[in-house]
């Protein structure tokens, strides 16, 4: 049999990222991913004859100094593309739109406001960004390494001086409408400035905590924020993943879904020692690596007879539930938007903040949103490839919509969303539904059962102020090693989180390799 | 007239037994376990206390919390909760268990009966149903019933104890070794017994529906007329548990869930219970704090002593020097014992100073006035008590 340094589990870019910074090193070793292709919620997907899309369909963050360290422009991954305009669409057709620092659409008193808020968030951003990459130090015993990143966040918070340090300590915890209602006063622009504090969580602008931190981690990347799509899609992104991590020596097996992780105990303790596979065949390792989120990890893979009863509850009461559906629609020719060229921009139908919580408030009982929030884009007008000649996807998150539908999900509740989210299309794009081939609605639970992820949840588990740094996922689990000596974990369940960037992969990498 | 109690729902709950305890209770003297009204003594706490040493007595355990662990996982549920081999209790035996959080710090002391293949009962002195339910997670087949409410409990201790059982009917009593379970047909119904108890001494529980509890009662007051049978209380219990060295929560230690100041709760090591901690067995909660505990050596050690003079050293510090200046631990319960004619302590002492000299400082009460005296204290390894007696099946007979 063969036998292998590490095991990790679940192809998305976490695992990869992993994956490639350990065969660099030497080590031997194979990725088991359940599904038929690599990439998770990055993975492209063919959701009708000829169309393809993935969950994740831009790209915010991801960490600049691993594309270089995994060479991925050398595998096909286009490290600065064209930043996206961001645009607030409107019914009077009146959008918004925040392009490369500057905003238009809006009063000039908004412009300048802009200005000082995008200082202040970049050097708040700037302050925070020494902490995505490093592992988050142990609460107790501090290693010098750990006591450096502390410090490290410490100079940097008291270089920000006196004022604008102040205004951190005030702002970082703020909920996203306090902190655009002070800036702002058009609605839509403050809808879609506080959009990417909220999208994925349980989250709305009125939520206490959380909202300016997110977007202070979606502000960790070069782009500042911004999103792309690169040349050759997200798929780009995974296919130069896997090349890099093959290139230096990692297998990657598709189809091969791990049942459980082999604990095997002992007078000294307990050490994971390899996986069974569903098919039954049982592959060993020194170490074992879950990339997939870490409720499946302890209470599926490795079962509670082996974890202690403090952190088993701690784990079980992890919050997971998503709260974003995915549309997609497969279009027989580019939509036009009302007032808009051509629709290569991300798109947000938002118009004003209450219209977020008030789409938060259905899904909070368990209910579909009346009107939902959404974020659209068009791949097919960046990437021709993921689409027939003249023909176009349109992918979009659509929130909130709940894990736990009342009642149940039916085929019913999917279809009543699903028609929601085109209406609400319909009033940017009227002639929208003339186009539509082909739709599909994928609700958090349908990313649950396609993607193998607790809740369907981008994050793994909800990117909230209890559950991040050093409490993620929990204590004991938070520096990717876990009770278990020789399991890890390197998915976005860990610090910094998911999206998009690949910190939890690199960090994990960096420990295990320590 | 509204006749509705408005303090219903906070009034004591009264045990099956109640009714002949109430009769009994002289004086009165009723403190609380568990919501259950309970006899602190009933006519003299000394009295019950030789009783106990010298013939036998009564203690209503029904406030005991009970619960009925059952299906086919609940062996592999309660082995990864406590930290003693669940697997290795024989059918119809009672082993004393401890559990601890995931740090190691002990949670509670019980004892689990084990009923039959996938049927067990853990009886401990705290609810403990928020705990177990968080064991439970993740073993589907395993249903945890609180039966504190259906089931009696009357604990018979004391010299005579077995004879009186005897007396009472239920033949090859005395055949039942130490933790053994045996039934006996009572009333259409079973009388459990088990040969368990917390006075060190010779002794049974005695386990039955509630609705028979009376009967019970009436027939064990008939058989042990002339064996001295006296019911007794919380003191008197406290009194006997010491001589055992039997550890009391909230005086040797502090359960760890509710416990609020750093390691102020203890480990079983700590507790001289490293012989219920069993790491050749499967895993279970708290396993790698309490090896690394094992290996780095604890911090504290529950030790007996037997203090010079007659004076209890109740709430005494512990020094390392006869000046009083080098403290090195405290005391935790300490009386007269007037069964070993010793005065006696138990006491919890920094482990890196047991081999030195220990001095307590004592202070007591002269009719109002404060004194205070230093005494040497001297270590015992055996507990206070322990006649052989508790141990010898068939137990001698009277």
């Amino acid at each position: 049999m063969k036998r292998y340094d590490s095991i990790i589990i679940g192809a998305g870019h976490n695992g990869l990222v992993c994956a490639a910074y350990l065969a660099r090193s030497g080590q031997r070793l194979v990725v088991l991913e359940a599904s038929e292709t690599a990439g998770g919620l990055g993975a492209s997907r063919e959701f009708h004859p000829g169309f393809h899309v993935s969950v994740a369909h831009t790209i915010n963050h991801f960490s600049r100094k691993i594309a270089s360290d995994l060479k991925l422009a050398s595998y096909g991954f286009e490290a600065s593309p064209k930043l996206l305009p961001t645009v607030g669409l409107s019914v009077d057709t009146k959008h918004v739109v925040l392009h490369q620092d500057a905003i238009s659409g809006t009063s000039a008193r908004d412009s300048e406001s802009y200005h000082d808020y995008a200082r202040l968030m970049m050097r708040f951003a700037g302050l925070l960004r020494p902490f995505w990459l490093k592992t988050m130090p142990r609460i107790g015993n501090n290693s010098l390494a750990e006591l450096m990143t502390f410090a490290h966040a410490g100079l940097n918070l008291r270089r920000l001086g006196k004022n604008d340090m102040r205004e951190f300590l005030r702002v970082v915890s703020l909920p996203a409408r306090d902190l655009m209602d002070e800036y702002f006063d058009s609605e839509p622009l403050k809808a879609l400035l506080s959009w990417d504090g909220l999208v994925g969580s349980k989250l709305a602008p009125r939520s206490p905590n959380g909202a300016v931190l997110t977007m202070l981690y979606r502000m960790s990347g070069e782009s500042k924020g911004a999103h792309v799509i690169p040349t050759g899609g997200v798929k780009s992104l995974i296919e130069s993943l896997m090349t890099s991590a093959a290139t230096a020596g990692a297998e990657i097996r598709s189809s091969a879904e791990v049942d459980r992780i082999l604990i095997e105990g002992g007078g000294a303790g307990l050490v994971a020692r390899g996986v069974r596979l569903i098919d039954g065949e049982t592959i060993e390792a020194d170490r074992v690596i879950s990339a997939i989120d870490p409720q499946r990890t302890f209470l599926d893979l490795v079962g509670v007879e082996v974890l202690d009863i403090g952190f088993t509850n701690r784990i079980r009461r992890l919050r997971c539930d998503g709260y974003v559906a995915k549309l997609h629609l497969a279009l027989n020719g580019l939509p036009e938007f009302d007032g808009l060229g051509r629709p290569d921009g991300r798109m947000i139908i938002a118009p004003d903040m209450d219209a977020i919580e008030y789409a938060f408030d259905d899904a909070k009982y368990g209910e579909c949103p009346q009107n939902p929030v959404m974020e659209i884009v068009l791949p097919s007008v960046h990437d021709a490839s993921v689409a027939p000649t003249g023909r176009h996807v349109l992918s979009a998150h659509v929130m909130y919509v709940p894990y736990r539908m009342k009642g149940g999900w039916t085929n019913a509740a999917r279809d009543l969303i699903c028609e929601r989210a085109i209406d609400t299309i319909a009033r940017y794009a009227p002639r929208i539904r003339e186009h539509i081939e082909h739709r599909e609605l994928l609700t958090p639970m349908d990313l649950e059962q396609i993607f193998r992820v607790t809740g369907g949840h981008w994050h793994h588990t909800e990117f909230a102020m209890d559950q991040l740094l050093m409490m993620r996922p929990t204590y004991e689990a938070a520096q990717y090693r876990t009770p278990i000596p020789g399991l890890f974990l390197c998915g976005a369940g860990c610090h910094p989180g998911g999206g998009l960037m690949g910190g939890a992969g690199h960090n994990a990498a960096v420990e295990i390799l320590r | 007239m509204n006749t509705t109690d408005p303090y219903a729902g906070e009034r004591l709950q009264e045990s099956p037994f109640h009714p002949r305890l109430q009769a009994l209770n002289i004086r009165n003297a009723w403190a609380s376990w568990n919501g259950y009204k309970f006899a602190e003594y009933y006519y003299d706490a000394e009295y019950e206390y030789f009783c106990v040493r010298n013939s036998c007595g009564t203690y209503d355990i029904s406030p005991m919390q009970k619960y009925e662990i059952s299906g086919p996982d609940a062996e592999a549920m309660l082995n990864r909760m406590v930290t003693r081999d669940v697997a290795k209790i024989k059918l119809n035996r009672v082993a004393y268990c401890v559990w601890c959080t995931d740090e190691g710090r002990m949670i509670d002391d019980g004892t689990i009966f084990k009923l039959s293949s996938d049927k067990f009962m853990l009886t401990c002195g705290s609810p403990c149903s928020a705990w177990l339910e968080k064991s439970v997670f993740g073993f589907d087949g395993v249903k945890v019933a609180d039966v504190t409410d259906n089931l009696a409990a009357l604990s018979v201790q004391g010299p005579t104890s077995c004879a009186v059982l005897k007396n009472m009917g239920l033949i090859g009593i005395d055949a039942a070794k130490r933790f053994d379970i045996m039934r006996f047909p009572f009333h259409g119904d079973t009388l459990m017994v088990s040969r368990t108890g917390f006075t060190g001494d010779l002794g049974y529980e005695l386990w039955i529906r509630p609705a028979l509890a009376l009967e019970l009662w009436d027939e064990l007051y008939a058989a042990g007329a002339d064996y001295g049978i006296q019911p007794y209380g919380e003191v008197a219990t406290n009194m006997a548990r010491l001589e055992a060295a039997f550890i009391m929560p909230a005086m040797e230690f502090n359960e760890a869930l509710r416990t609020v100041h750093f390691e102020h709760d203890q480990t079983p090591f700590e507790l001289n219970l490293g012989w219920l901690v069993d790491f050749d067995k499967p895993h279970f909660s708290g396993r790698s704090a309490l090896l690394r505990e094992k290996k780095r050596g604890s911090q504290y050690a529950l030790t007996k002593l037997d203090i010079e003079g007659n004076k209890p050293a109740e709430g005494s510090y512990i020094y390392k020097n006869k000046r009083c200046t080098r403290k090195i631990g405290y005391v935790t319960s300490a009386m007269w014992s007037p069964a070993v004619k010793a005065n006696i302590a138990l006491a919890m002492i920094r482990t890196e100073h047991l081999q030195g000299q220990l001095w307590a400082e004592i202070y007591y009460e002269k009719e109002l006035r404060q004194y205070s005296r230093v005494a040497r204290c001297t270590r015992k390894e055996k507990p206070f008590w322990a006649p052989a007696r508790a141990r010898v099946t068939p137990p001698p007979d009277y």
